[in-house]
């Protein structure tokens, strides 16, 4: 008995020391930091001088900040390519889902896109979205279209990094909804096609709900993943396109701290930001509840 | 029945090539651009195959940039906190799955709802902490942090191991094994495939990274690669030399594409998984 209290004692310690590093990171490189990001986004801090407390003047300063305003409105407009992304990756699983030849050939060349360093296809779209001599432009000029400047023009700029983006992602979200689709089992296919359920039907009535929630988790982390887009129109447009037509909020928050030293103002679109981040992260935590995460 | 799926197979095969085409296409035009002249690059209509090949800018690229010294810091930033995180994470992961001690499920979820902050909303305090530690300009920002471990990994691996009995590691606790022991020779050596495909996946997005190192990497030679190519961007864009743009950008892919090829069904695998389970 003494013998096996000491045991637990031991592993108490040791279980603990193991997991100390993880836990030691998160208070110094997380909480810490955004405890302080909190402090720092109620007061006029500049990086240099002191941190002079202001209330919240910096949040009520983002109500009427006219850049702020275009850069959240680019960044939630960019969001459309999600569901353009999700039916087409749906499409493509079910597709690669029947045994079609070569289904192996054909996952890794749409995957290979999402392993491509974000800042080199950033470069290669930029010029494919030269208004003289870009690839897309030429594509559309053999079905007889004159594409624009894109990423000069402040209508298609947005449009031009969705397509990029689609096209990057597409990989990604496509291999989640085929291992989700080979997980369903085959005999409810066999029952619906006996109960004469056309190719539509059973698509509907079995495929759709079974998939729903990696459909629930792929929108959830393309929202959070959304949200902070910046590498491409850090890239592709420096100064924030056209008329700041493709300036993200992550791009802002870059250029006011870095750039401007406005650190209590770029603190407080974090803050924005995070509560964002978090408030979208609680509702897949809540409606995923009864089925992952349960910690035994 | 048969020959209408197999005319359906076949219309969607056509369809899944189409897609393909488009996918693989901007790449393998990025390809080809960084073989042409600066000519041809111009060419309406496009010239896909250059002729002949030009190699002079593969050439040229390790001159007109500091692109070796870009490729040896994101080596060394990727290998440091790989290794070293992926031996903290898994021995973390051991021990949230397989040990008991007090508190530990609440510690658990308490770095699992850590996942929720983005990296932005705490990028400022992080480069203020780093610059009072006269860190800025240098590797350590982007090194250490990485070294406390990698919750996602951690997450994964915890849920490897459920499915490793406890039957073992309860006979070696009995036989008296330490516990450093239980870890080292009994349950990494079960996970290793786990432990792979996650690791590659990280050392992918630290290679692959952006945000991070263009807040801390000032001087030419600090900068990671993805940084190098990004001032080649910006650099030779004006004078319109789209070849060695495109050369570099190979470089900066390259490497990450040779590992997916390699791996690429550990890396699908995991992916899957995390997907559906996550």
């Amino acid at each position: 008995m003494n013998a096996k209290s000491n045991l637990y004692r031991k592993e108490k310690i040791y279980g603990f020391l193991f997991i100390l590093p993880p836990l030691l990171g998160l208070l110094i490189f997380t909480l810490y930091p955004m405890i302080y990001s909190i402090y720092g986004s109620f007061t006029d801090w500049d990086g240099l001088g002191q941190m002079n407390w202001i209330g919240l003047s910096n949040f009520t300063d983002l109500l009427s900040d006219e850049l702020f305003h275009k850069a959240l409105f680019n960044t939630l407009f960019m969001m459309l390519g999600i569901p353009v992304g999700i039916t087409l990756a749906l499409l493509l699983a079910l597709g690669l889902n029947r045994g079609v030849p070569g289904t192996t050939a054909f996952r890794v060349i749409y995957y290979v896109p999402v392993i491509s360093s974000l800042a080199a296809v950033s470069i290669m779209w930029n010029w494919a979205y030269n208004g003289d001599y870009g690839l897309v432009n030429q594509f559309l000029d053999l079905l007889g279209i004159s594409g624009p400047n894109w990423m000069a023009n402040k209508y298609t700029v947005k449009p031009a990094l969705i397509i990029m983006a689609v096209w990057k992602g597409l990989g990604y979200t496509m291999l989640l909804y085929l291992a989700a689709l080979q997980s369903v089992s085959r005999s409810y296919y066999e029952a619906a096609e006996l109960d004469g359920a056309n190719g539509f039907q059973s698509f509907w009535n079995i495929t759709w709900p079974m998939v729903r929630p990696v459909t629930f988790f792929i929108i959830v982390t393309n929202i959070i993943g959304g949200s902070q887009i910046f590498t491409e129109m850090n890239i592709m447009t420096p100064t924030g396109g056209p008329e700041y037509a493709s300036a993200s909020v992550v791009f802002y928050i870059w250029q006011k701290a870095f750039g401007n030293f406005q650190m209590g103002y770029a603190s407080a679109m974090a803050v924005f930001l995070g509560v964002f981040i978090f408030v979208v992260t609680l509702i897949q935590f809540r409606m995923n509840e009864k089925q992952s995460f349960d910690v035994d | 029945m048969t020959s209408r799926r197999r005319m359906t197979n076949s219309i969607i095969f056509v369809l899944l090539f189409i897609g393909a085409v488009f996918m693989i296409g901007p790449l393998l035009w990025m390809l080809s651009t960084s073989f042409k002249d600066k000519q041809d690059v111009f060419a309406l209509p496009p010239v896909w195959i250059p002729s002949p090949f030009h190699f002079d800018k593969y050439k040229e690229i390790w001159e007109a940039g500091p692109l070796l010294s870009g490729i040896r810091n994101s080596l060394i930033i990727a290998v440091t906190v790989t290794v070293v995180g992926t031996f903290t994470s898994s021995l973390a992961a051991f021990s949230f799955a397989k040990l008991r001690f007090p508190g530990k499920n609440k510690i658990f979820l308490l770095l699992l709802s850590s996942l929720m902050i983005p990296y932005p909303a705490v990028m400022i305090p992080q480069f203020f902490m780093f610059s009072k530690l006269g860190w800025i300009d240098s590797l350590l920002p982007l090194i250490v942090p990485g070294l406390f471990g990698n919750i996602v990994m951690i997450f994964f691996l915890r849920q490897y191991l459920s499915s490793v009995p406890n039957a073992i590691i309860e006979a070696a606790k009995i036989d008296g094994s330490s516990y450093f022991r239980l870890y080292s020779s009994i349950t990494f050596p079960l996970i290793k495939p786990a432990v792979a495909a996650q690791l590659i996946l990280w050392f992918m997005g630290i290679w692959n990274d952006y945000l991070a190192p263009i807040i801390y990497l000032n001087s030419p030679e600090k900068q990671t690669l993805q940084l190098v190519i990004a001032n080649f961007n910006a650099t030779y864009a004006i004078q319109t030399d789209y070849p060695l743009i495109m050369a570099a950008s190979i470089i900066a892919l390259l490497p990450m594409l040779i590992i997916f090829l390699v791996f690429q069904k550990q890396i699908i695998e995991s992916v899957a998984i995390s997907g559906v389970k996550g």
